[in-house]
């Protein structure tokens, strides 16, 4: 879900056959974008026109709904992804301390991606796990009751990560 | 004779290990040569004591709390097939002050059987309220979920039933069910751990909500931040469609969001169900007359639907004896941030806050006094110790100038600055905001400057009339809950904590 874990590059034919085969559904804008960016780790702009011309609407129309979602990412993420909730319930748990951690002692920011391309740092808000203040997701897995140590220690075994 | 073993694969068990628990367990009994069945349940909502593994004995399902997977050939030296004595043992599970204390009837199921099994479904009495509504006019359904007194889930509050019987009589050659599983408020997860730990009870009250308004189409619109819910949802309605439940006359898709909370907001889902910027829009039309592709809509939250299957079972009366005042039947609470023992309880309308945080909760995980309870999501009011004892129903929460919204309660102790919560309320609306209307897109954006003005002591009391006035913008002319609930923590903050926002100047630290 959004991880550019397996993605593969651009590929217009893969990309229409993914159009294709999702284009029946009703609203099929969405379920299309979501599996566009499982296949290629990103909305590569290459694929507007190709959405627009199958669901029948303008280019702008697909940009703007691409733009507005905070999934849909125009390059692709690194080869791990940490999504950090900073929502109410895990400030309270202090999350804060944290993502200032990542900032000083390791230089990631939320919303980058490591210079070596091992990890992305993204915010989220709220994973439901807000009985185990501070949530997090990594690769889609989810982490309970995150703190400073295993926080260290996933930063180093991903950035460090082989690729 | 095979033992049957309980391992929660609810997405916050898996957050604290249970999946290499389950591991351990199936590896250690091959070792020892031991016959042993593992189920992968949902959670019970003791999510402090996750992953709570349970195993079944002739004097009922045994309960081991927090037990990790270096825990686990200890428990079978223990003995712990036959409920043997250990650290981690809590007893029968059903018996704990905890579970017992509640009135659980929309998560009667959950935690206890194999979410995707429907054979455990149905000997747990699913279906039962299919069943019966199969044998009533769709008029008697409609006017059964009336009489209920069941108010929407999600937060507004409308009467679930008003909603169906406008979308009953309304024309239209199709119309549709739409489930909104856009959980998107912090501190609240009861849609994910229904959808995670008894599927088929939503789907069986999509179902029922179809037969009763004419819908043949149902959509769960589930948010992407909640990857485990939409594969268990998405494998549950296969499931029941194999087993004949959906077809011709109901058919139901998982939709999957992609990280907007405002499409927690009905139209806002509408328009992104329908493949468009999920942007508000303006009511009326109303969606039960046009709602989705323009059609009659019924759109409910995931509780609301989850409720009717146990109404129709067991019948109106029997739900609306729960409860108090308008607030009828039950509400499943949850109990978040800062707290000892957080997880969800189901019971009646009516109860304290204090008695959640206290009774339930325990206190602060950290051991400090509890300085402010926000309830409701980060629209809701933050409650200073004063408020405490005020009873969480919709009506008593308004009096109080908050809401229940979706019985999400966040818990901070005395390191808490309502300052920085409120200037976090307004940035999140200035990050989440559609852009549809001015007070929210706008009002977002300024109100966190002021409230930077007010804490820099840069004209403070002009600067806290202002903000009360954007806040009123705000709340007047805003589209939808979004901008115009935005002020509610805002002002809850400032009117309660007010002291937080007066500290000098040097003691603030904002990022």
């Amino acid at each position: 879900m959004g991880q550019g874990v397996g993605a593969s590059a651009f590929d217009e034919g893969l990309a229409l056959e993914i159009i294709e085969g999702l284009a029946h559904l009703e609203g099929a804008m969405l379920p299309i974008l979501h599996a566009l960016q499982e296949a290629f780790g990103c909305i590569d702009a290459r694929v507007v026109p190709l959405v627009a011309q199958a669901l029948n609407v303008s280019r702008a129309e697909v940009h703007g709904v691409v733009t507005f979602y905070h999934d849909f990412r125009d390059s692709p993420a690194g080869r791990h992804v940490l999504k950090i909730c900073r929502a109410e319930s895990c400030q309270s748990m202090g999350v804060e301390h944290l993502v200032e951690r990542l900032r000083m002692a390791h230089r990631l920011e939320p919303g980058q991606t490591s210079a070596n391309g091992a990890l992305t740092i993204e915010n989220v808000y709220c994973l439901g796990h807000c009985a185990l203040s501070p949530a997090a997701l990594l690769d889609g897995e989810p982490i309970g009751r995150l703190d400073e140590a295993r926080l260290d220690r996933l930063v180093l075994e991903l950035s460090g990560a082989r690729a | 004779m095979t033992t049957r073993i309980f391992v929660p694969i609810d997405s916050s068990a898996l957050a604290v290990g249970a999946q290499a628990v389950a591991q351990a367990i199936a590896a250690e009994a091959r070792a020892r040569g031991l016959d042993v069945r593992i189920i992968r349940n949902g959670s019970r909502g003791m999510v402090w004591l996750e992953p709570l593994v349970e195993v079944e004995t002739p004097q009922g399902r045994i309960g081991y709390g927090q037990v990790s997977a270096g825990d686990v050939a200890a428990l079978f030296d223990a003995g712990f097939l036959q409920g043997g004595e250990h650290a981690a043992r809590v007893g029968k599970v059903e018996d704990l002050d905890w579970m017992r204390a509640q009135q659980r009837l929309t998560f009667a199921r959950c935690g206890v059987i194999d979410p995707l099994s429907l054979s455990d479904y149905r000997a747990h009495g699913g279906f039962e309220g299919l069943t019966r509504a199969l044998a009533m006019t769709p008029h008697d359904v409609v006017e059964e979920v009336v009489a209920s007194g069941l108010r929407g889930r999600g937060g507004a509050g409308f009467p679930t039933g008003i909603k169906w019987r406008t979308v009953a009589a309304a024309q239209g050659e199709r119309k549709y069910i739409v489930c909104n599983a856009d959980e998107g408020d912090s501190g609240t997860f009861a849609d994910r751990m229904l959808m995670e730990g008894d599927p088929f009870t939503l789907i069986e009250g999509m179902i029922i909500a179809g037969l009763a308004t004419g819908a043949t189409k149902g959509f769960v619109y589930i948010r992407s931040e909640y990857p485990h819910a939409f594969r268990t949802m998405q494998r549950a309605i296969a499931i029941a469609r194999a087993g004949g439940w959906l077809g011709d006359q109901f058919e139901l898709e998982a939709r999957l969001g992609a990280g907007a909370y405002i499409c927690g907001e009905e139209t806002s889902l509408l328009e992104s169900l329908e493949g468009r910027r999920g942007q508000v829009r303006a009511k009326p039309p109303l969606p039960a007359i046009q709602g989705l592709f323009g059609k009659p809509t019924v759109i409910n939250n995931v509780l609301s639907l989850a409720s009717v299957p146990w109404i129709m079972a067991h019948g109106a009366r029997a739900y609306a004896d729960f409860g108090m005042g308008r607030s009828r039947g039950t509400q499943p609470f949850q109990i978040a941030g800062n707290v000892k023992r957080g997880g969800l309880v189901e019971l009646a309308f009516g109860v304290t806050i204090r008695q959640l945080v206290e009774d339930f909760g325990g206190g602060t995980a950290s051991g400090r006094k509890v300085r402010a309870v926000q309830v409701g999501g980060p629209l809701g009011a933050y409650f200073p110790d004063t408020l405490l004892d005020t009873p969480l129903d919709y009506e008593a929460m308004l009096a109080v100038k908050g809401m229940l919204g979706h019985g999400g309660l966040v818990v901070f102790d005395d390191h808490v600055d309502l300052a920085k919560q409120a200037r976090f309320a307004m940035q999140f609306c200035a990050i989440e905001s559609c852009g549809k209307c001015t007070p929210c897109r706008i009002g977002s954006t300024r109100g966190v400057e002021v409230i930077d003005r007010i804490v820099a002591g840069d004209g403070r009391a002009q600067n806290t009339a202002l903000l009360r006035d954007l806040c009123e913008t705000m709340t007047d002319g805003s589209l939808c809950a979004l901008g115009g609930l935005t002020p509610m923590p805002v002002l809850s903050a400032l009117t309660h904590f007010s002291q937080d926002f007066e500290r000098p100047a040097a003691e603030q630290v904002f990022p």
